[in-house]
């Protein structure tokens, strides 16, 4: 990709609010939020599934855990950002520790069936919680207070503290996948076995990036609850759990962009039909597999063959 | 006698009514190169992934410098310093040569759980690396993929991964497999090379490497040690000629 490339996009996101005002187009403001919310929990599942290989097919009850952990917090009349947001992280955090360390002991299918049994596990039991509202779910009275003179219930203020947190997302990842720790990932999806036999433990090392995953995923968690003002328990179910790995394979699976490219792509085509058809779905399902079957590798890979998961790189 | 480092006792392996490992008693000394030879399917490389920690033995103890390692795994074996290879080349295909090396040397040197500095810029990673891929003899192929190494290239990747590791013993298992008798030829001074630095408990088909190579010969057939010693006893050993050198039974050629 182009070096310049993402930086441009950048300098248009920050201007996009500006735009939008002068055009009369908040609407869009707010939805280019709920992209970027998306982007950073597809982003996330990108670095267990992408860069670990591990197919996780529960990571939307870290994305509930951390928008039920605002919405519970805010009944209590926690409301300040710095506290309610870092909370949600933890307790994704915890929830991802629980799930990982159980799940990580089997393989293959066996994975992905109990990830996906855990989350569906969640979604029930929120269901079952009347005290937090069951299948109504529960209303935020506001947005999280943050100070600093930003006000959350402004659309567009909201949408530079998600930008602020999207790029530090990615350039969290971008920094992870190159150092030690993500160069073990890479190498444990590559080659578990020889990667023990040379001295890792590498179960140790999945749990870990599967920790790092959840916490992240519970951060767009909270913006979502932010977002929308609401949460139920639909957002841990096995669909969004779907939608993120279908959005990382739009987008590319291990690669940098491959979680925002996959969540603008969903979004805005689902946004852009569903006005005509119920059946919105069906379109992405075509868009999937043409995907698929033209550039295997996700929209990413078009940009750059070399931004991806580590080809031959120099000696220094 | 020099000390044992390996020492196998008793060892014993079962899949279902097979008996792959069968009270097995092996000692590996400090420095020596120890071959293990044997008839195909005799569980030369069942005992391996046994010792090297990827199979749990049935009973039986395994002691690494003194200490019972039965139980441990790989991972904490291979930190150790026992460290196996394989006879299926297990190598990060899409790796640069270079990469893969890091890789193990990296395992032994600080944690890996550092989340921010780039690799690339871990200089000292990459000069051992260097030093371990002259020693190999791929210093020329460093930034080459390895799935585009020729095969005995990537059997001299398979070694040196294991070599990264700084091992103080290492399982070899049928290091020449697949090789062309040119190849070998650069594989077997290596292994020689190694012969005192550290202990190699070495198994291989090719019995012209083997008995260049060997300070000392055990002979499995049907996973039971029928028998060891420096190789003219070997050689001389009527038993052994009849299991598997003579080759005048190969009805017994089976597990």
């Amino acid at each position: 990709m182009p070096r310049i490339l993402p930086w441009v996009a950048l300098a248009l996101a920050i201007a996009f609010p500006l735009v939008a005002e002068q055009f009369d187009l908040g609407f869009y403001v707010s939805f280019a939020s709920r992209v970027m919310i998306y982007a950073i929990a597809a982003t996330s599942l990108n670095l267990i599934l992408g860069y670990g290989g591990m197919v996780s097919f529960g990571h939307a009850a870290f994305f509930g855990a951390g928008a039920y952990t605002v919405a519970i917090a805010m009944t209590y009349g926690l409301d300040s950002a710095w506290l309610a947001w870092p909370l949600a992280m933890l307790v994704a955090a915890a929830v991802a520790l629980l799930i990982g360390a159980l799940s990580l002991r089997t393989r293959g299918v066996y994975f992905i069936m109990i990830t996906l049994a855990f989350a569906q596990m969640m979604f029930y039991v929120f269901i079952g919680l009347k005290a937090y509202g069951g299948e109504e779910g529960l209303n935020l009275p506001h947005r999280s207070v943050i100070g600093f003179g930003l006000n959350l219930k402004d659309d567009a203020s909201f949408y530079y503290v998600v930008l602020a947190l999207l790029v530090g997302t990615l350039v969290l990842l971008q920094r992870l996948v190159n150092a030690r720790f993500g160069r073990v990932l890479q190498a444990i999806r590559e080659n578990e076995s020889r990667m023990e036999t040379i001295g890792y433990a590498t179960y140790r090392y999945k749990l870990c990036a599967f920790v790092i995953a959840g916490t992240v995923c519970g951060l767009a968690g909270a913006l979502i609850a932010n977002q929308t003002r609401y949460v139920n328990p639909n957002l841990m179910h096995w669909v969004i759990s779907g939608d993120m790995m279908i959005m990382i394979i739009l987008g590319g699976l291990a690669y940098r962009y491959g979680g925002l490219l996959g969540a603008i792509v969903m979004l805005v085509l689902d946004e852009a039909i569903s006005p005509y058809t119920t059946y919105s779905k069906f379109v992405i399902g075509f868009v999937l597999l043409a995907v698929v079957l033209f550039a295997p590798r996700g929209l990413a890979a078009l940009f750059d063959r070399k931004t991806a998961t580590q080809p031959a790189k120099a000696v220094p | 006698m020099s000390k044992s480092v390996l020492e196998v006792r008793g060892l014993c392996k079962r899949f279902g009514g097979l008996v792959a490992t069968d009270q097995v008693d092996l000692a590996v000394h400090s420095g020596e190169v120890h071959a293990l030879i044997g008839p195909n399917g005799a569980g030369k490389t069942t005992l391996v992934h046994q010792l090297s920690g990827t199979l749990p033995p049935d009973s039986g103890d395994i002691l690494f410098k003194g200490q019972v390692v039965t139980r441990m795994s790989a991972h904490a074996r291979a930190l150790r310093g026992l460290v196996r290879s394989y006879q299926i080349t297990s190598i990060f295909r899409s790796h640069s040569v270079i990469d893969n090396i890091v890789l193990a040397v990296q395992a032994r040197s600080g944690s890996s759980f550092r989340y921010w500095r780039p690799v690339s810029a871990e200089r000292a990673l990459y000069t051992e690396a260097t030093s371990i891929l002259e020693r190999i003899g791929l210093q020329d192929k460093a930034a080459t993929r390895a799935a585009i190494l020729a095969h005995g290239e990537q059997r001299q990747l398979e070694l040196g991964l294991a070599l990264a590791t700084k091992p103080s013993m290492l399982l070899l298992d049928e290091p020449m497999a697949g090789m062309g008798p040119e190849e070998s030829e650069r594989l077997i001074p290596l292994i020689a090379s190694l012969r005192g630095e550290l202990s190699i408990l070495l198994i291989e088909h090719d019995m012209g490497a083997v008995f260049r190579l060997a300070d000392r010969i055990s002979v499995l057939v049907s996973g039971r040690v029928i028998a060891t010693g420096v190789p003219d006893q070997i050689r001389a050993n009527p038993d052994v000629r009849r299991a598997y050198l003579g080759d005048d039974m190969p009805g017994q050629v089976i597990a």
